[in-house]
């Protein structure tokens, strides 16, 4: 095991993905993911890769549809805005079965918004935010080391469904620093060569079209049948989720990425108060773990949900269907750009009564 | 007392929020001060972009419209469009202008659409800490280029004057610099005459400032101004290089 | 569990000075988030970081309560100063900061930062006499701890290390 580093979550998210087996990076300069595409820029070009900054987002994503494409791991990073620029080239990527991976170091909105940390892209995340049927698995890592060790194996997920994965981080995430122990580098050329890759080498019938395009609604909707099978595949493999003292919890939070190791420190200051609390972390967003949910709303001593989100409330939606309601669902939230403390989430399970 | 110097009432009273020694301030004082000397006030837009002058909405004492990134001349676009006879300009920057918005300003301008762009050329990106920007010079250090630019993997830099110049939509572009008083002065009357030409209906009009950026090219102000004189100038000539008479 | 908020003006190095904390942690095998505020003012502006160690990994690193604040400028003392704990521990940089603190159930130490990095030679080190006070009087580390740390942080750049030693030791020195 290599020794710990002292890293930026931004720059540990960039040299795992490398050491994933990432050589191709595109993006465009926002905040607060900067140091994503900054340490990319040497970086991939120490180790035989490429790195172009590219003149928008809207051209990022599309270099991403044509390195991919061709079958390499290629990646992209941006912030809200500019990953609402990409949705038009991470649906073409989707229809057109390319593995990528793209993160998002998530900003306020809506609009310009704000630079500091948010949780306002969810429903863009996990419902798709480009046009048409289709769906992306999510992460949402809560720490600078999960992220390296997600982001490690994204392009495998990637590869073996053929769909973009996601890191939906944010703003907090990408600041921060911590002790990480990073993966060993994996060998590129030894990675497998894709059949469906146009590499240059198609001749006649054996050309791979690299394509979004069918015309004859039969046609397309046997691939949007196509498409979901995998994500029903993906659906039953890949689901992730933390619980943390919900053995004998009464009172649930719950909550994802950064805002759920804030909650974590909740539940102990909870505890010792008396408060029987837990918590409930999904890892990945997409596929969302409602088993999970559904199995603690059953649970007799289970008495509430409490969802902690930097939104007006958007992953409490899936929570309050992975429940099926069976108890209360109640929402803490803060916006713009603000975020809560530990403190915060208690004060509100407090004050809204046990 | 007399009065020897006021500040233009096309400015409001915010503190600007740019770095000491940038000329993001000394570009809004021209045009706000030509503003007010042609008239505009009460029939005037403005469409700010994002980089550094994203707050340019604070400044501007006018109606102003903050545009996504790259968009401005679309915005502006459809301002003018609506308004014909309100004056229209939109304020960039490079990375704004020639990177994510080179569409929008190349078709603005070969449409020959009614507005002043004010293009400032600081050739780096300053919001988000300093990144290459399609102006950044060969050799040039920034934080996605660190060794240098070097046209083999970051390509070459973009002369957008000259490149614009080429349509047959703007009526006037000229390159001008912030580098010492002289050519201060100089520089409002290029903004001025930019403005005159949309007033006489004649065409797309845009001038390009050649301007600092000292936080980010980690320099003092002075080594900045000496930059924009003798390093900017030998890729980015000033001069006219349209005007339609 | 350490709580430390670390504040002050862009460009005096609050950011280093809770990164130094952060390194020292790590070296030490325990577990530390060092989260810095972030914005559109590359200098001159309010900067400040929330460094949390731990002897487990450190669940929030948002700090609401701090054990310790760092005020390198009179800003950073009037918005921190009622959040640190009772019994907590607050330094104020005195050679920026005329006011006092009010509160009496906190520990309070003036550091005249500037002034003592200026008579040791390195006008840019005021955040490592602070530091060098901070580890003495919180305990959380030990003097050759640190040092070590400035020893590993400055590697590749050797010729600053003595003269921040120096200011480590000017800090440690402090009652």
């Amino acid at each position: 095991m290599s020794e710990k580093k002292l890293m930026k979550g931004n720059e540990a998210i960039a040299e795992a993905a490398i050491r994933g087996g990432c050589r191709y990076f595109f993006g465009y300069p926002i905040t607060p993911q900067n140091e994503i595409p900054e340490y990319m820029s040497w970086r991939l070009y120490e180790v035989g890769g490429s790195f172009v900054q590219s003149e928008s987002e809207v051209a990022a994503i599309n270099m991403v549809y044509g390195a991919a494409g061709a079958g390499a791991r290629a990646m992209t990073s941006s912030s809200s805005p500019g990953i609402s620029l990409k949705q038009e080239g991470i649906s073409y990527i989707a229809g057109a079965e390319i593995p990528c991976v793209i993160v998002n170091m998530v900003r306020s909105g809506p609009g310009l918004g704000g630079i500091q940390p948010c949780q306002g892209d969810y429903f863009q995340a996990v419902k798709g935010g480009g046009h048409g049927d289709y769906k992306m698995l999510v992460f949402a890592p809560s720490t600078v080391q999960e992220a390296v060790d997600i982001i490690y194996t994204a392009f495998d997920k990637a590869e073996k469904y053929r769909i973009p994965v996601m890191i939906l981080g944010d703003g907090m995430l990408g600041q921060i620093m911590e002790a990480v122990t990073l993966p060993e580098m994996i060998d590129v050329t030894k990675l497998p060569k894709h059949s469906w890759a146009a590499d240059g080498t198609g001749v006649g019938e054996k050309r791979r079209i690299i394509n979004s395009l069918y015309i004859q609604p039969d046609v397309l909707e046997e691939m949007n049948k196509k498409l979901y099978a995998r994500y029903a595949e993906m659906s039953a493999n890949e689901v992730k989720v933390e619980t943390y003292k919900c053995d004998d919890a009464e009172i649930v939070i719950t909550a994802y990425g950064s805002v759920a190791r804030i909650a974590k420190s909740s539940v102990d200051i909870l505890r010792e108060k008396g408060v029987k609390a837990g918590l409930v972390r999904p890892v990945t967003v997409y596929p969302f773990p409602s088993e999970t949910y559904l199995a603690l709303a059953k649970k007799d001593c289970v008495k509430k949900f409490v969802c902690a989100e930097l939104s007006m409330g958007q992953m409490i939606e899936d929570v309050k269907l992975a429940t099926n309601m069976l108890k209360p669902v109640e929402f803490y939230g803060r916006s713009g750009g603000n975020v809560m403390s530990p403190e915060d989430i208690v004060d509100f399970v407090l004050k809204e009564g046990k | 007392m007399a009065v020897v110097f006021k500040k233009t009432k096309m400015l409001t009273d915010a503190h600007f929020h740019y770095c000491p020694g940038c000329t993001h301030g000394i570009a809004h004082r021209l045009v706000a001060e030509v503003l007010e000397e042609i008239g505009a006030e009460g029939h005037v837009v403005g469409i700010a972009p994002v980089g550094c002058a994203v707050f340019a909405y604070d400044y501007f004492n006018c109606d102003m419209m903050e545009a996504a990134h790259g968009r401005a001349p679309a915005v502006a676009t459809g301002v003018k469009r609506t308004n014909p006879d309100n004056i229209v300009f939109a304020y960039q920057g490079d990375g704004d202008l020639a990177s994510i918005g080179m569409a929008e300003i190349v078709h603005a301008a070969t449409r020959g659409e009614k507005i002043t762009v004010i293009f400032i050329n600081n050739a780096i990106y300053g919001m988000t800490g300093g990144q290459m920007a399609p102006t950044t010079l060969i050799g040039q250090k920034t934080t996605t280029s660190i060794y240098g630019r070097d046209p083999a993997i970051n390509g070459n830099p973009i002369r957008v004057c000259e490149l614009l110049a080429t349509l047959d939509g703007p009526s006037y572009i000229e390159r001008v610099s912030l580098q010492d008083v002289k050519h201060v002065v100089a520089a409002k009357k290029a903004i001025k005459k930019a403005f005159t030409h949309q007033i006489e209906g004649k065409g797309f009009s845009l001038v390009e400032i050649l301007s600092t950026c000292p936080t980010n090219w980690k320099m003092s102000p002075e080594q900045a101004l000496n930059y924009v004189a003798e390093d900017m100038q030998k890729l980015f000539p000033l001069g006219v290089f349209k005007e339609i008479k | 569990m350490e709580k430390i908020i670390i504040a002050g003006f862009g460009g005096q190095g609050v950011l280093s000075l809770g990164q130094f904390i952060a390194y020292a942690a790590m070296y030490e095998n325990k577990a530390v988030t060092w989260l810095p505020s972030y914005g559109p003012e590359m200098r001159g502006g309010t900067a400040n970081c929330s460094v949390v160690v731990d002897d487990v990994a450190v669940a929030s690193p948002v700090i609401a309560v701090p054990d310790c604040l760092i005020a390198m400028n009179k800003p950073s003392l009037d918005k921190f100063v009622n959040s640190v704990r009772p019994g907590g521990l607050i330094l104020v940089n005195s050679s920026l900061i005329s006011d006092k603190v009010e509160r009496t159930d906190v520990k309070v130490l003036y550091i005249d930062a500037n002034k003592i990095a200026h008579s040791i030679g390195n006008d840019k080190a005021a955040n490592i006499i602070v530091l060098g006070a901070y580890i003495k009087h919180s305990g959380l580390f030990d003097k050759e701890v640190m040092v070590k740390t400035i020893q590993k942080v400055f590697a590749a750049k050797p010729k600053v290390i003595p003269s921040n030693i120096a200011a480590l030791e000017a800090g440690w020195a402090l009652e």
